[in-house]
């Protein structure tokens, strides 16, 4: 329905003839329409740069889940998988405040961000845990490097490791802490979806690097079970919420967002079997460790650009507010 | 005085500028659009942009009527919408809208207009505020909602947390600008740039609460003569946002003028929000860990 439309006149436009249009006239009050400022959208889309944020949104995952996953392999002996891990971290890391500084409008104020702590802010809580662990993973990829002080690296990993987890699903309260609908509504399953892509980053990761270097395939169990299950619960949760998120769960099923996730699908699962029925074989398991962080990637795509069109799509914004209100009164949860 | 976490997120708040510690502070001040009265004549967003020194964006026509502002943005802070509707006609009150000529008028039809000055809310509950990282964006002793330019680093937050879709970032200068409800005249005592414009006062500028009343007496006053679609949008401290420091009288439903009909505050959800990601980063480490469990194959 159109501006031109008025709201005693639910028949919409109407070409027929004045008299007949009056014969016409329903006699029970239709659905109510979707009405708009000249399809306007009602929100402004997010501003945040591709690929700067899509790629932060992976590579902080990915070295979330990696710094915990070095500390566990060092623990029980997998050197080889420590230091893959490590270096991820690390690398995960580093990339992501690079993204975030080039992704500001004034890169060279970005230390205004460390003027404050504040919790109403995901992005601020975010730089807190993101500043230290990229210092303690950089600390610890450098240690596990060059063998200068070991004892330091170790606790610097251990640090790295206790902030891991934040790491992985600060992000998802990052985006759907929005105006955004096909974010915000879906901030139950996002932190899943997030952790999810994280650890089969991780495992994915750990799959390649150990086949890059050559190490014994006995040493990446535990990296084909995490990018297995990672995958398994980062395309259960994400079906779920697209499934959840009725209406507005289309914008993760069109457009580019649409393309990105079905390629992520069929990375993701790819990648799963390959980890778990190829692992042994070292080609088989760094190629499914490449698919399995191409899926984590692309799932971050498709979700950034599923914001991006719900944002410039005002029946998004219009209708479930529209319901809410005739359903309970303004302002009810 | 004062808060618990859930009235500093949500729901009515009966003094903003309290909550933003300010132990002394002058009375709560907003605007009252009332846009039965406005003409559409585009003085606010004049002087607007005189006052604030707001550079230029774009002469460009919509071609979809007489906006060709489009919508509020990062250098529009001011916006009259312009709609068009074809209605049944009926003996219609005069509100002092302007008429069109009647040859483009069916027999059992009438067109009207309807403009509204839209504006940034100054909400109550400002997700723009609430989310931005460095302090940029703070709460005024006035109750309302300004950007400090000097600190705004461009991280664009605030722009889809605004559920009105107001704060942008402005290209070529990368910092985030809005409406600052002309803080430097109302410290001054003087009123905003568009309600001293205003040649219809569809723009009042005073007390939150005297306009809240104001409002209600003029809804009534139009209900009584008969124009039964006028209500009042972001009067109300129990809404989604607490109310807005900036309210409206609408004579149709908001997203006619491109305003959302519920709209809330993002952050109402953050304890849920953080709750649900702190406990899916403990599952994330208990997932790696169970992986390490059985030892090597
Ligand atoms: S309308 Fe938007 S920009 Fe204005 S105070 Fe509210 S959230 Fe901030």
């Amino acid at each position: 329905m159109t501006h031109q439309d008025h709201i005693d006149t639910p028949a919409g436009r109407d070409v027929r003839a004045p008299r007949e249009r009056a014969a016409a006239q329903p006699e029970t009050v239709p659905p109510a329409e979707f009405r708009s400022y000249y399809g306007r959208p009602v929100l402004k889309q997010p501003v945040w740069k591709v690929p700067d944020v899509p790629v932060y949104l992976f590579s902080g995952g990915m070295a979330g889940a990696s710094a915990v996953l070095a500390e566990l392999a060092a623990a029980t002996g997998r050197p080889a998988l420590a230091r893959v891990a490590r270096l991820g971290a690390a690398g995960g890391a580093l990339a992501g405040v690079g993204l975030l500084i080039h992704d500001l409008g004034r890169p060279a104020r970005f230390l205004n961000m460390l003027r404050m702590v504040k919790f109403t802010s995901p992005l601020s809580v975010g730089t807190w845990i993101l500043s230290p662990f990229s210092a303690l993973t950089t600390a610890a990829a450098a240690s596990e490097i060059t063998g200068v002080a070991p004892v330091l690296g170790r606790a610097a990993g251990l640090g790295a490791a206790a902030l891991g987890g934040p790491m992985t699903t600060y992000t998802a309260v990052l985006i759907t802490d929005t105006a955004v609908p096909a974010w915000h509504e879906a901030y139950r399953e996002m932190p899943v979806v997030f952790g999810a892509s994280a650890v089969s980053a991780a495992g994915g990761l750990g799959l390649l690097g150990l086949g890059v270097l050559g190490a014994d395939v006995a040493e990446n169990a535990p990296a084909a079970r995490l990018g297995a299950a990672g995958a398994a619960v980062e395309l259960a949760a994400g079906t779920a919420m697209e499934r959840r998120l009725g209406d507005i769960g289309e914008k993760y099923r069109t457009g580019p967002a649409g393309r990105w996730l079905r390629a992520a699908r069929v990375l993701s699962a790819t990648g799963a079997v390959g980890a778990i029925a190829g692992r042994r074989h070292r080609g088989v398991a760094a190629a499914s460790g490449v698919a399995l962080l191409a899926g984590s990637l692309a799932t971050r795509f498709g979700i950034f650009f599923a914001g991006r069109a719900s944002a410039a799509d005002p029946r998004d914004t219009v209708v479930p507010q529209r319901a809410r209100v005739s359903r309970s009164g303004p302002g009810s949860p | 005085m004062s808060f618990t976490l859930d009235q500093r997120l949500a729901g009515p708040l009966a003094d903003p500028a309290a909550e933003a510690g300010y132990d002394e502070h002058p009375p709560r001040m907003g605007f009252f659009t009332d846009t039965s009265v406005c003409i559409g004549c585009k003085a606010c967003e004049v002087a607007c942009k005189e006052w604030n020194l707001v550079p230029e964006d774009g002469l460009d026509l919509t071609g979809m009527s007489y906006d060709n502002t489009g919508e509020l943005g990062a250098s529009t802070w001011r916006h009259v919408a312009f709609v068009e509707q074809t209605t049944p006609r009926r003996d219609a009150v005069d509100l002092g809208m302007p008429s069109v000529p009647q040859g483009a008028v069916e027999d059992d039809r009438e067109v009207r207009w309807l403009m509204s000055s839209d504006v940034c809310k100054h909400c109550t509950h400002a997700a723009c505020l609430d989310v931005c990282p460095t302090g940029s964006l703070f709460r005024t002793e006035f109750g309302t909602v300004v950007v400090q330019e000097d600190i705004c680093n461009g991280c664009g937050y605030c722009v889809p947390a605004c559920p009105y879709g107001v704060i942008d970032i402005r290209p070529g200068d990368g910092r985030a600008w809005k409406c600052t409800l002309c803080y430097d005249r109302t410290s001054a005592g003087q009123e905003p740039a568009c309600a001293k414009a205003c040649p219809t006062d569809s723009i009042q500028y005073g007390e939150l609460d005297e306009l809240r009343e104001r409002a209600a007496q003029r809804v009534d006053a139009l209900h009584e003569a008969g124009t039964s679609q006028a209500r009042l949008y972001g009067h109300d401290p129990a809404d989604g946002v607490g109310g807005d420091g900036a309210f409206f009288l609408l004579l149709d439903d908001p997203e006619v003028y491109g305003l959302p009909p519920d709209p809330v505050v993002t952050t109402r959800d953050l304890p849920a929000m953080w709750t649900r990601a702190a406990a899916v980063a403990a599952g994330v480490v208990a997932t790696v860990a169970a992986a390490f469990l059985g030892g090597r194959p």
